[in-house]
């Protein structure tokens, strides 16, 4: 085996210790898991080959209502694909210490939000035989492809932005499993518990990482640039993905307000989702100390102002559309306000905003077991209201004749659930694959802390600003090299 | 070039249906069961609609038959993401069977819902199937696509071939589609909307004619004339 000039710590650390050792040992609780979601989803996959084989007459849809609940699960996971994009990239740009346990789990979501989401407008599409049309006779006049070159320019960026800040932890893995496998050889004189595919694994995936200053001053800027770029990648995808809608002229579709609202709406189910599979990994895995008070207070502090965002926009959207008289418009606000749909309407309400409101005002709510109250609220209350923005305004077409009626059928309710199956447990396997908790980014934060009370140590003062970087980067080669 | 149009008089239409079925004969939709018309299933490229007003007894019905509405400024087509539904030369809005991929963004977009979608394979009774229309333009269309009205688009083209043929000029009267032809009441009539020699014309310019959701500016080709 080669042998590599590694930048980790001779001996394993704490924190390496409870992130990897979920990798190694497999937990009956976690073969359950996996075991149950992937038969929910085996059988949504055998409703899906029945849609293909007979047509989408097996869905609920109709004439005037086109777009289901499958175009309601893609506006989900599109939406919660945001979590990464914010958390990562917005609090890398503004230095937030307090995320670099959290990003790369946000990281995960958004990879894997944005894959299921791009697979619910392939299960909706009468001829998915004919999908690569979209790319030979593409129109850019069309909004749908506005969707399709937004995403993938966000899939491809959001795995890079995935993977750049993994390779250090690839490398600390392979280098691991390097040692242990030697130590194994050496006293039983056979291979080590770690089987030799993840080893080849981390070793091609860390691309050859040694941690030089070098390779590092790369690293940081290659990352510095992706957060940067992402942002206004992320805006984008949402603002379109609502255009989708926003482009036609339908009642309470055609609005200004649509491209912000979605954004708003993307990044608060976003983190309400992020609140959730850390809150799980948390817990499974063991990263109760790292994973801490601070994350779910901070967190949940920019979950509320979003909560309290989201219902600014929909106060602006529906007392502007109310206070109209605008026929077509009022017959779908009266579907939401009083009709058929007054059930979804107001739940969405208080889902989203009273339930999370109340509890995360109080700093005594912003704890665990508050703020996953309050993200599963979010997480149901954000795919209500996608559902309530698509399904009323289909139903109540401006060539009002009658009104038409949706009841989403058992293959539609069957492949939702195997989509938020396959999409847990592809967010599952990951984590079992590569570790959960940015390691080096953590150790680079305990450093900088570090160095930061040393300095207000020496200068007798607190409260010292660094100039983060070039302290930083002096002090790590001081550390590196012992001097 | 002429510009098609059609104008349908209310007054005289007194909703026998006789469009809606010669459509289905002349453009081989498939038919449809209760049930699947009660789903929203059913496929009518001309549909008469019911507009029901008031309680009983003051009960105020509009019949108002509704094939596509040809617009000029065609939302539908806006949004096609592969050009499948486009304005052909003739200024008809036509669907490429062939090249749809079946998102139905067109269905959603056009606000007169004169989009129809293939939920299923479609099927016919055997005795109906035998006289299915043999034109390979209206060929039974694959599940999965969106279908609507042509203003019977093969008819135009007989037409062109049938004046080649007796060697004299194509004139706007030779063509109309299955829908006027067939009109117990005389109701439709069909032709140039450019020509002010034309009935249509004139219908079109009469006090009495208007267009559905003319306030949307997708500048229709359909006309009615009001019911007095």
């Amino acid at each position: 085996m080669e042998k590599v000039n590694s930048s980790a710590p001779a001996h394993e650390t704490e924190l390496e210790r409870a992130v990897l050792n979920p990798l190694r040992k497999t937990t009956l609780p976690f073969w359950g898991a996996i075991a149950v979601l992937g038969v929910l989803f085996a059988f949504s996959m055998g409703t899906l080959v029945r849609q293909w084989v007979l047509g989408l007459g097996v869905t609920g849809l109709n004439r005037p209502v086109y777009w289901g609940i499958y175009i309601t699960n893609f506006v989900f996971f599109i939406g919660i694909s945001h979590a990464g994009t914010l958390i990562s990239a917005i609090l890398r740009v503004t230095n937030a210490e307090w995320r670099r346990p959290i990003t790369r789990v946000a990281e995960a979501i958004t990879f894997f939000a944005l894959i299921l989401g791009a697979m619910q407008i392939l299960l909706d599409l009468g001829r998915l035989d004919r999908v690569l049309n979209v790319v030979i006779f593409g129109r850019f006049q069309s909004p749908l492809l506005w969707d399709v070159t937004c995403i993938s320019v966000y899939l491809l960026s959001s795995t890079l932005y995935l993977y750049l800040p993994m390779i250090p932890d690839l490398a600390r893995m392979r280098d691991r499993m390097a040692d242990s496998d030697a130590a194994t050889a050496a006293t039983e004189g056979k291979k080590g518990s770690w089987q030799n595919w993840r080893y080849h694994l981390y070793r091609i995936m860390a691309i050859g990482w040694h941690g030089s200053a070098e390779q590092h001053r790369r690293l940081e800027k290659s990352i510095g640039l992706m957060a940067i770029l992402i942002i206004p990648i992320a805006v984008s995808v949402h603002t379109v993905v609502s255009w989708i809608f926003g482009m036609m002229m339908q009642p309470m579709w055609h609005s200004t307000i649509l491209g912000p609202y979605f954004v708003v709406g993307a990044i608060f189910s976003g983190i309400a989702m992020l609140f959730l599979f850390m809150t799980l990994i948390r817990k499974m895995w063991g990263l109760e100390k790292w994973i801490g008070a601070k994350q779910y207070n901070y967190l949940g502090i920019l979950l509320l102002v979003m909560s309290v965002f989201w219902a600014y926009f929909t106060l602006s959207e529906y007392l502007t559309t109310g206070y109209g008289t605008l026929v077509h418009e009022q017959h779908v606000l009266q579907a939401k306000l009083s009709g058929e749909y007054a059930p979804w309407f107001y739940a969405m309400l208080l889902l989203n905003f009273f339930v999370p409101f109340a509890i995360l005002i109080r700093r005594k709510g912003r704890t665990p077991a508050g703020t996953v109250i309050a993200s599963a609220a979010i997480a149901v209350g954000m795919w209500i209201e996608r559902f309530t923005i698509i399904a009323p305004t289909l139903t109540r077409p401006s060539l009002g004749y009658e009104k038409a009626i949706y009841t989403p059928s058992f293959t539609e309710i069957a492949i939702t659930v195997g989509s938020l199956s396959l999409f847990a447990m592809l967010f599952l396997l990951f984590f079992k694959l590569f570790p959960a908790i940015s390691i080096w980014e953590v150790e680079e934060g305990e450093h900088i802390a570090a160095v930061k009370r040393k300095a207000e140590e020496l200068l007798g003062q607190p409260g010292v600003e660094l100039v983060s970087d070039a302290v930083y980067e002096s002090n790590r080669r001081r550390l590196e090299t012992g001097v | 070039m002429p510009r098609w149009g059609m104008v349908i008089d209310l007054d005289k239409c007194f909703a026998c249906q006789s469009c809606t079925a010669a459509c289905r004969m002349e453009n081989n939709t498939p038919p449809a069961g209760p049930g699947a018309t009660d789903d929203g299933r059913a496929i009518l490229w001309n549909e008469v609609l019911a507009f029901v007003e008031g309680e009983y007894p003051k009960t105020q019905v509009l019949l108002v038959p509704r094939p596509c509405q040809q617009c000029d400024n065609p939302p539908c087509t806006y949004v096609c993401p592969v050009k499948a539904t486009y304005k052909n030369e003739d200024g008809i809005v036509v669907v490429d069977y062939d090249r749809c991929i079946g998102c139905r963004m067109c269905a959603v977009a056009c606000p007169y819902q004169v989009r129809y979608f293939n939920w299923y394979a479609p099927a016919w009774p055997p005795a109906l199937r035998a006289h299915l229309n043999p034109d390979p333009e209206v060929a039974p269309r694959p599940k999965g696509v969106v279908e609507k009205c042509t203003f019977c688009i093969q008819r135009l083209r007989h037409a062109k071939e049938k004046a080649e043929a007796e060697g004299r000029p194509f004139d706007a009267t030779d063509y109309q589609p299955a829908c006027v032809q067939t009109c117990t009441g005389h109701a439709r009539y069909f032709g140039d909307l450019d020509d002010p020699e034309s009935l249509v014309y004139q219908l079109s310019h009469s006090p009495r004619a208007f267009r559905l959701l003319e306030e949307m500016g997708t500048e229709p080709k359909v006309y009615y004339l009001k019911q007095g």
